[in-house]
């Protein structure tokens, strides 16, 4: 597998020591990496979900708007980062692998490399109940 | 390819009775292509005495810098051949997100900080902003990518038919991991230094001294020799080697750091004058 980009590789770094659940994705949407926080969220150990596809991840963790309508991934706002290399924030509700279902505030933004590259998106997840 | 170190030492020349034999100049590596293309690698104050070795008729040099810190660059300056108006130089170097290189480098090569502006040297100058990826220089093909080190910084691996070389003088692979090797595509250097059969690598510190000096960019010799096993080199050469080791503590630290069970490449610390070739092995 090639290597990441280094910018990927120290926003890794960094989310593994932050409290704040980190949820990272590649120029294509792949998911790279989410952090212990995010497991809390998501419901199941990074290295038991392992990378997956945009397409997979964004119906895996069933996401609906914050009264409860269906989201499609469009309006997700790592979608929104990814795709139009702005930042994006919005409260949803995310059920997790663990069949849980939370409230989350998430906030997410493009991740623009040194020489102007797209590398992908990170998105930051508060929950009201803490993380 | 063949190659020269001309300049060993990381951070500050060291000159002195303690670094006769590793060297006191910084970091400054010559590659020379059999098609005679010459890579400079890094203009530390090693640099200087590549200058006054230079064959005279020497038409174009390429000047690789990994990144501007101060080291890396104080030997330009007084890179003898810049005084030559029939050669060709070009200045390859990482540009930061805002400026290019040829800003960036020129705000210590002019008053108040150099007493001479480049431009005003006879050379022929050419600045280039390294392309993040693969491009050729002569017979060289190289790759240069981001490292872990602190401001812009890359890497270079270069290839030619005789064989591989990486050179990663400044970097920390091991910042924010907490056991190096982490997975491959999770460690920065790694496609760099992939099968090398020459790494050339920052080991400035021993384990112990990393753990005063975490995230100022530079690695213990264990992280480059974890680097390189991973990596699977043949050749693992220390490099950047701290102002303050004396000679015979750098022998120690590379005794030191051998371990019980023998490693699976060559092995030692980089010295001024020591010289490499990667190729086919040439007739007596």
């Amino acid at each position: 597998m090639p290597q990441k980009p280094i910018e990927l590789i120290l926003i890794r770094q960094l989310a593994g020591y932050l409290s704040i659940p980190i949820f990272v994705v590649d120029a294509e949407g792949t998911l790279l990496f989410y952090n212990e926080p995010a497991e809390l969220l998501l419901g199941r150990r990074f290295d038991e979900a392992g990378e997956m596809k945009l397409e997979v991840w964004s119906t895996v963790f069933l996401q609906k708007d914050e009264h409860g309508a269906a989201l499609p991934a469009e309006a997700l706002p790592l979608f929104v980062a990814l795709r139009q290399r702005r930042p994006a924030h919005r409260i949803i509700q995310v059920t997790g692998l663990d069949g849980a279902s939370k409230m989350i505030e998430v906030m997410a933004f493009p991740v623009e490399g040194q020489s102007g590259q797209h590398l992908g998106a990170v998105a930051a997840f508060w929950s009201p109940e803490g993380v | 390819m063949r190659i020269t170190l001309w300049g060993t030492r990381g951070s500050l020349p060291s000159p002195g009775p303690d670094t006769v034999r590793y060297g006191g100049n910084t970091s400054c590596v010559e590659v020379r292509g059999e098609d005679r293309t010459l890579l400079i690698l890094d203009a530390g104050t090693g640099i200087r005495r590549l200058g006054t070795a230079l064959e005279p008729g020497a038409a174009r040099v390429d000047i690789l810098l990994t990144h501007l810190h101060m080291d890396h660059i104080l030997g330009l300056g007084f890179f003898g051949p810049l005084e030559r108006s029939d050669l060709e130089v070009h200045i390859w170097g990482p540009s930061s997100t805002t400026l290019d290189l040829e800003t960036r480098l020129t705000r210590y090569l002019a008053p108040p900080l150099f007493p001479v502006r480049l431009y005003d040297l006879p050379c022929h100058l050419t600045f280039h902003d390294v392309p993040l990826g693969d491009f050729a220089i002569g017979g060289f093909q190289i790759t240069a990518a981001l490292v872990c080190h602190p401001g812009p910084t890359v890497g270079y691996r270069i290839a030619d038919e005789g064989g591989v070389m990486a050179y990663i003088p400044d970097h920390e692979p091991a910042l924010g991991v907490r056991h190096l090797p982490v997975p491959s595509d999770w460690t920065s250097g790694f496609d760099l230094a992939s099968r090398a059969d020459l790494l050339i690598h920052d080991a400035q510190y021993g384990a112990a001294e990393y753990l005063q000096h975490v995230g100022w960019g530079h690695s213990a010799i264990t992280h480059a020799i974890a680097l390189a096993t991973a990596a699977r080199v043949k050749r693992l050469i220390a490099f950047h080697h701290d102002p303050n080791r004396s000679d015979r503590a750098l022998d120690r630290l590379i005794a030191g750091s051998r371990g019980a069970s023998p490693l699976p490449f060559s092995f030692g610390a980089g010295k001024e004058g020591m010289r490499f070739h990667l190729g086919r092995p040439q007739r007596a």
